[in-house]
């Protein structure tokens, strides 16, 4: 019995001592289920080798549910670390108070267009959502591929076209915003309206606009609002190897989706904690990112891998809205919106 | 006065203390924490809910009587005789109840069945059957068949001995198989979204969108109320039903069935045939489109982004055998807690343990986060998820417990005590022999509810343990023609699956099934 105490005892005080100390065994990192679910034990490999710290994987559902998730338990948060907060989640996450800040040695390396006026979090990612088209199908019906949203209002356009709910959706909700960046308050809602007569499928998610409208998987839409790497990403799982994608990017009413990580406030071990962070902004790291998560790094010294190059076109001015202009007009936006392609 | 019998304290205890601590406990926590911040005076929306709550009503109330008829000739056929590949066609069944929602949505969508309440209550059928054929034929094929023969002697048509003796004592079964199905068709999420053209909306479906897209708690949590109480008042009503209909009587061990002959080996064939092969035109779409390229191939390749798919068999598996033993353990005792009692607490009790299956998944996920934090962190935990599937598994168990257990009758039992057994004893020798074919009904059904995982978990943080439903979404969240075969690939191995592992539990036979 006395032995048990002791051994209880030593085991008791070892537990207090790693409480205390500065650098954990393992750092637990919040993701939502895209991300959570590429992750590989390579993955962070080199942190671990570098800061001798362990990383604990925990998948929190979508976004929004991630965000949510973060909120309830900030007394007694679940991770450390927190990734995939984009643009339409921010203030939501910043107005909980969920991060604590931490401001990364390495912002240096990043494109001015992606830092954000805050210190809480910090970007690592972006994507574009862009209308993709079926390269063989315009060619066979001899059909130009747009060029400008405009023209998209043209009947016989709107109908070749499939778009993602924006309630259910967060392309669904991106494209909506590239379209309120373009026309402005007074004349998105009637861009939508000629859509809307002209035919423009809607759909709840990417996966059925992708795999169940769109003609290339059988579907009867020539054009779906996807990404950017959505076309590389064809190239790079293909059933067998093309050298060329089937499908291609129109490179206008592209939104650009920028997805940020932050230290989550009460966690035990906030440096070791920014040091992750660093390590996802690391030239390393970020060369990883294209063909893992199919989404662009945000540090300028990282090279895209050729697929990425060759496949796909980054669109020279895509559409951004300001997170606070967001949070403040999104159920709006989606109510109004419900109104004319429901009503 | 009695002395207190701690082997049935513990019996009570341990359903109660799983059930208050993994579902009441952090159920509460997340309604009051919302609830707090409740504005009353809902500007306008009142319009709008109504109509969502008008919606998942009738749309379940009809959900589960086309169910109910759309199994019964299959149910009579599995149940009534024997012939060949009767167990096989019970097992493929249960398939379609075991496919992840986007699998089959995508298949109804490529049949053009979408955008519509049709295609809805279509969906709900093909998914829900399972749960039917499998209560209620549970029961029907221990009814004595000589109440059958002696109202055909005595000149009642084939028609009037069904209606008048059959269906009767059917009607707990009925009543059972109808609460689940209705619970389920209640708090559809993913068949509403993919199927309904956004014009319909379920209080699931609206609980999700404001709590995880709009941010309104409050409101939210008011609706989980609301849902809640019309889950408890369909509970309630069931249960009330339940007392009244149970007979203890007219049963007999399941014995051998006659082979068909004539006519009904006519009836048995097309009841059969004809179902399987309406359950199997989503599928057939299904294996179709999994056929291109090198799809099943691919599953055992090492993917650089989600590692080897057919690694995430493992991982099912494992969770499926936690959660279904789980479930068994907590819902036998459950059970023999509902049936050794009478009354008020044997009907709350049994209300509670089914409230889960009605319950939306995004309010027990938000649950766990406030309430399983402390003493033990339980949190983003390995067995948080068995334990959910568990919580979604135990009133299967329940239900095809508890109808069996009533109806051994009291007699038998106090004839037992009197010849000097315990009541463990009695519990051992008498009740565990005929209600361990009814609790392994149950634990196929916990055992394919975890293998097809369903969307409780998705609001649940959690280890990054790929499952295969997991894994088929994760495929088909990124574009490319191998991603896409692939994942219908992994969901026909999933199907295969179900079918095999259902029919290996039916084909076990533990110990002799009693006769009286």
């Amino acid at each position: 019995m006395r032995k048990f105490l002791t051994v209880a005892v030593v085991v008791a005080v070892a537990a207090c001592g790693a409480e205390e100390a500065e650098t954990p065994d393992t750092l637990r990192l919040m993701a939502h289920d895209s991300f959570a679910g590429s992750v590989s034990e390579e993955t962070f490999a080199g942190f671990t080798e570098s800061t001798g710290i362990g990383v604990e994987m925990i998948a929190a559902g979508d976004a929004g549910s991630m965000v949510n998730q973060a909120a309830l338990s900030k007394d007694n948060p679940l991770a450390d670390v927190m990734f995939g907060v984009d643009d339409t989640f921010l203030s939501r996450a910043i107005d909980e108070e969920i991060f604590a800040e931490y401001r990364s040695g390495l912002l240096g390396e990043i494109d001015d267009q992606f830092v954000p006026d805050t210190d809480l979090v910090t970007p690592i990612d972006y994507g574009d959502v862009c209308i993709n088209y079926d390269k063989s199908w315009f060619a066979e019906a001899g059909t130009t591929v747009p060029t400008e949203l405009d023209q998209l209002r043209d009947p016989a356009l709107a109908g070749m076209l499939t778009v993602e709910h924006p309630a259910t959706s967060s392309p669904g909700l991106a494209f909506l915003l590239a379209t309120i960046d373009e026309y402005g308050e007074d004349g998105w809602l009637e861009f939508w309206s000629d859509l809307k007569a002209g035919g423009v499928g809607v759909v709840p998610d990417w996966d059925t606009a992708y795999y169940s409208d769109f003609t290339p998987y059988g579907g009867d839409s020539p054009m779906v609002v996807s990404y950017a790497s959505s076309p590389p990403a064809e190239v790079v799982f293909a059933s067998e190897p093309i050298d060329e994608a089937p499908t291609g990017v129109v490179a206008a009413g592209c939104y650009r989706q920028v997805e940020y990580a932050g230290v989550l406030a009460g966690t035990d071990y906030p440096q070791a904690a920014g040091e992750l962070i660093d390590y996802m902004l690391s030239v390393g790291f970020q060369e990883t990112v294209p063909l893992t998560w199919f989404v662009f790094p945000v540090n300028e010294g990282a090279e895209l891998p050729p697929e990425f190059v060759e496949h796909t076109t980054i669109p020279t001015d895509p559409a951004r809205l300001d997170p606070a202009t967001i949070a403040e007009n999104r159920d709006r936006w989606i109510d109004e919106w419900v109104g004319v392609m429901e009503g | 006065m009695r002395p207190i019998r701690w082997g049935q304290v513990l019996v009570a205890a341990v359903p109660a203390l799983f059930i208050g601590y993994f579902f009441l406990y952090p159920l509460i926590r997340i309604l009051t924490l919302g609830l707090s911040e409740l504005n009353v005076g809902f500007d306008g929306v009142e319009a709008r809910l109504f109509h969502i709550g008008w919606f998942t009503v009738w749309q379940a109330v009809l959900s589960t009587v086309l169910t109910v008829v759309a199994a019964a000739p299959m149910t009579w056929a599995v149940s009534q005789f024997e012939f060949r590949g009767r167990k096989l066609a019970t097992a493929l069944v249960t398939v379609p109840f075991v496919l992840p929602t986007v699998v089959v949505g995508a298949a109804f969508v490529a049949l053009g069945w979408r955008n519509s309440v049709g295609a809805i209550l279509v969906a709900h059928i093909f998914f829900n059957i399972a749960v039917v054929v499998r209560t209620v034929g549970a029961l029907w094929s221990r009814l004595d068949p000589d109440l059958h023969d002696a109202g055909r002697v005595l000149g009642a048509s084939e028609w009037q001995v069904f209606r008048t003796i059959t269906l009767p004592l059917l009607r707990p079964a009925i009543a059972a198989a109808s609460a689940i199905v209705f619970l389920f068709t209640f708090t559809s999420f993913g068949v509403v979204l993919i199927l309904g053209g956004f014009r319909y909306a379920t209080l699931e479906v609206e609980i999700y969108r404001q709590a995880v897209t709009l941010f309104d708690l409050p409101l939210a949590a008011a609706l989980a109320v609301v849902q809640l109480v019309g889950v408890t008042a369909t509970l309630y009503a069931y249960s009330r039903y339940q007392e009244r209909h149970t007979s203890t009587w007219a049963l007999r061990a399941e014995a051998d069935r006659p082979n068909p002959r004539g006519r009904a080996r006519f009836l048995v064939g097309a009841s059969v045939i004809g179902t399987l092969i309406a359950l199997s035109i989503p599928v057939v779409v299904l294996v179709a489109r999994s056929l291109r390229g090198v799809a099943y191939a691919g599953l055992f390749r090492d993917d650089p982004v989600v590692g080897t798919p057919i690694a995430s068999i493992g991982n099912s598996l494992r969770f499926a055998v936690i959660a279904s033993v789980l479930a068994v353990l907590v819902g036998v005792m459950a059970s023999s807690v509902i049936t050794g009692s009478r009354g008020t607490i044997s009907r709350w009790f049994d209300l509670t343990l089914m409230l889960p299956l009605g319950t939306s998944a995004v309010t027990i996920g938000f649950g766990f986060i406030v309430a399983l934090g402390e003493p033990v962190d339980l949190r983003a935990s390995f067995w948080l998820i068995p334990i959910a599937h568990a919580l979604v598994a135990i009133p299967f168990v329940v239900r095809s417990t508890v109808p069996t257990l009533r109806s051994i009758p009291t007699e038998t039992r106090e004839a037992a005590r009197v010849l000097g057994a315990s009541p463990g004893r009695v519990w051992r020798e008498i009740d565990l022999p005929i209600v361990t074919r009814a609790a392994l009904v149950g634990a196929a059904f916990a055992f394919v509810i975890s293998l097809g995982e369903f969307g409780a978990t998705s609001f649940i943080a959690r280890p990054n343990t790929a499952t295969m439903p997991v894994m088929i979404v994760r495929l088909l969240s990124r574009p490319g023609s191998a991603s896409f075969a692939m994942a219908l690939a992994l969901a026909v191995i999933l199907a295969g699956m179900t079918a095999m592992i259902v029919l290996w539990i039916d084909r076990l036979q533990f110990g002799e099934i009693g006769t009286f």
